[in-house]
C-alpha cells in the first residue's frame, strides 16, 4: 500500500487557543481511517486541514507525495480529488438533486452536462434514490439529503472521502441509511477518513482508529485493539462514556 | 360647506393659473432624472464596495485590506451623518461652477449617499448565507469566484432584492433634500409655486401626492417582480 495523504507535525491554532498540537499521520490508499474523541477535541479540525478548509499553523499536509499547504498549489484541484461530507449537509438549496450532484463535474469540465446526468442516475440508483433527481433539498428528510451530499461528492470520483460527523444531525432511525453507503463505499476500497461517534460503524469499517484528544492522537490502533483493549486513561473513560 | 369652497379654492390657486402645474411637472422630471441616476450611481458605488468588503474576509491581499479600510469608513461617515450635511459638503466641495448640470449634482449627491446603504445591504445579503454553502463549494473543488456566483449570489439575491427595493423606496423621498441646494426639484418647484401664491400647504400637499404615487407605484412594481421571481424558483 502506498500513503494517499501524510500530515507532519501539524499544528492549528485559533488565535491563542491550540487546537491540534502536533499530529502526523499517514493513511493509506484504501484505508478507512475512523476519528474519534471529545467534543471540542479538534476531530473536525484536522479533518478540514487534510483538504485545507483550516489552514494549518505549522507543519505540512502531503498529498501524494506533495505539500499542498504552500502557496503555489492549486488547492482547487487536489480538493476536487477529496470528496467531503459534512454534519449539516450543506446540499445547495436552490437546485435540484440532480444539479447538486451535476454542477461541480460540469463547471470543472470533467464532464459534459449529459454524462454528469448519466452519473448522477447511476449515483442516484446506487444510494436508493433514483425518482429524486428533480426533487429540492428542501423536500427530503434529513437521510436522504445527507446521502446525496455523498453521491454529490462521489460525482466527482474521489481518490479519498471525508466524512465529518455525517451521522450526528440525523433523526436516530435515519442514521443507519447513511451508514449502509459508507460502508459499501468503504468495501468498494473507497480510502476514508471518518470523524463519528458510531462506534459500531468504527469497530466493523474502520481499519484503524484514532483517539485525538488534547490536541494530539493519543492512541491508535485496529478497531479490535483500540475497543478491546485500550490503553490510555482518557480513553478507557471516554469509551466507558459512548460504549 | 364653506371650508370644502376656501380649500378648493386653494387647490385651485396652486394648480392651474399661470400654468402653475408645469413647475411641478418640470420639477416632478428632475426628481425622477435625480432618482434613476441615483439609483445607478448607488448600486455601482454599492457593489464595488460590497464585492472589497466582503473579499476581504477570504484575501490576504494588502490591497484589499486597504481598500475594505477606505469602504469601511465610508459606509461609517455615510450612515452616520445626516444626507443633508453631505449634500452641503458635496455640492460645496466639487460643484463650485454655476453651469453644473442640476441633475449630475443631485445624483451624484444622492448616489454616494446611497452606495454605502446598498453595500451593506448586499453585504448582509451575502453573508446570511451559511458558511456551510461556501464550504460545500470549495470542497468539491470549485474556486472561490465560481462558489461565490454559482451558488451564494442566486441565495443571497432573493435577500437583496426586497431590502434595495425599500432603498430605493426611500431614495426617491431622499432626493427632495437636495432641493435646498440650487436643483429645482419637485419639493423645491412646490415651495416655488407657495412663494407666488403666498400659501405653502397646498403645493406642498401636491408634491407629497406625487412623492406618494411614485413610492406606491415602485413598491407594487418591485412586489410584482419579486412573486415573479418566487415563481421562477422554488423553496
Ligand atoms: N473557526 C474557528 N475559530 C475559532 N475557534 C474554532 C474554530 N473552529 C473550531 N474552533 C475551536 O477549536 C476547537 C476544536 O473544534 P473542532 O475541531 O470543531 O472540535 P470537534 O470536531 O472535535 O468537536 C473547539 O474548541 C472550537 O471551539
Ligand atoms: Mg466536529
Amino acid at each position: 500500500m502506498s500513503t494517499l495523504i501524510e500530515t507532519r507535525n501539524l499544528k492549528k491554532a485559533f488565535g491563542d487557543h491550540v487546537v491540534l498540537n502536533g499530529i502526523s499521520q499517514h493513511i493509506e490508499k484504501g484505508e478507512k481511517v475512523v476519528i474519534i474523541g471529545p467534543s471540542g477535541s479538534g476531530k473536525s479540525t484536522f479533518l478540514r486541514c487534510l483538504n485545507l478548509l483550516e489552514e494549518p499553523t505549522s507543519g505540512d499536509v502531503i498529498f501524494e507525495g506533495k505539500k499542498i499547504n504552500a502557496p503555489k498549489v492549486n488547492i482547487d484541484a487536489i480538493r476536487q480529488r477529496m470528496g467531503m461530507v459534512f454534519q449539516q449537509f450543506n446540499l445547495f438549496p436552490m437546485k435540484t438533486v440532480r444539479q447538486n450532484i451535476t454542477l461541480a463535474p460540469v463547471k470543472l469540465k470533467k464532464m459534459t452536462q449529459d454524462e454528469a446526468d448519466v452519473k448522477a442516475e447511476e449515483l442516484l440508483k446506487r444510494i436508493g434514490l433514483p425518482d429524486k433527481a428533480d426533487a429540492y433539498p428542501g423536500e427530503l428528510s434529513g437521510g436522504q439529503q445527507q446521502r446525496i451530499a455523498i453521491a454529490r461528492a462521489l460525482a466527482m470520483n474521489p481518490d479519498m472521502m471525508l466524512f465529518d460527523e455525517p451521522t450526528s444531525a440525523l433523526d436516530p432511525e435515519m442514521v443507519g441509511e447513511v451508514l449502509a453507503i459508507m460502508k459499501e463505499l468503504a468495501e468498494d476500497g473507497m480510502t476514508m477518513a471518518v470523524v463519528t461517534h458510531e462506534m459500531g460503524f468504527a469497530r466493523e469499517v474502520g481499519s484503524r482508529v484514532l483517539f485525538i484528544d488534547q490536541g494530539i492522537v493519543a492512541e491508535e490502533n485496529t478497531p479490535d485493539e483500540f475497543f478491546g483493549d485500550p490503553q490510555n486513561p482518557r480513553l478507557k473513560d471516554f469509551l466507558s462514556k459512548v460504549l | 360647506m364653506n371650508w370644502l369652497s376656501t380649500v378648493g379654492e386653494a387647490f385651485y390657486n396652486a394648480w392651474v393659473p399661470e400654468k402653475r402645474y408645469l413647475a411641478y411637472l418640470s420639477g416632478l422630471r428632475m426628481t425622477l432624472l435625480i432618482s434613476f441616476f441615483a439609483v445607478l450611481i448607488g448600486i455601482l458605488i454599492g457593489v464595488l464596495i460590497a464585492v472589497v468588503r466582503v473579499s476581504s474576509r477570504h484575501s490576504k491581499s494588502p490591497v484589499i485590506k486597504v481598500l475594505n479600510q477606505v469602504a469601511r469608513l465610508y459606509v461609517t461617515v455615510i450612515r452616520g451623518t445626516p444626507m443633508i450635511v453631505q449634500i452641503l459638503i458635496i455640492y460645496n466641495l466639487i460643484f463650485t461652477s454655476p453651469s453644473t448640470n442640476p441633475v449630475i449634482v443631485g445624483a451624484v449627491c444622492c448616489g454616494i449617499n446611497s452606495g454605502a446603504y446598498v453595500a451593506e445591504i448586499i453585504r448582509a445579503g451575502i453573508e446570511s448565507i451559511p458558511i456551510g454553502q461556501m464550504e460545500a463549494g470549495r470542497s468539491l473543488g470549485l474556486s472561490y469566484h465560481t462558489t461565490m456566483s454559482t451558488i451564494i449570489l442566486p441565495q443571497a439575491i432573493r435577500n437583496i432584492l426586497p431590502a434595495l427595493g425599500n432603498e430605493f423606496i426611500s431614495l426617491i423621498k431622499e432626493t427632495s433634500v437636495i432641493s435646498i441646494i440650487a436643483v429645482n426639484d419637485l419639493t423645491k418647484m412646490a415651495g416655488y409655486v407657495g412663494s407666488r401664491t403666498w400659501d405653502v400647504i397646498p403645493p406642498y400637499v401636491i408634491a407629497a401626492l406625487f412623492y406618494l404615487a411614485m413610492t406606491l407605484g415602485l413598491s407594487k412594481a418591485l412586489g410584482t417582480v419579486e412573486k415573479r421571481m418566487a415563481k421562477g424558483q422554488r423553496k
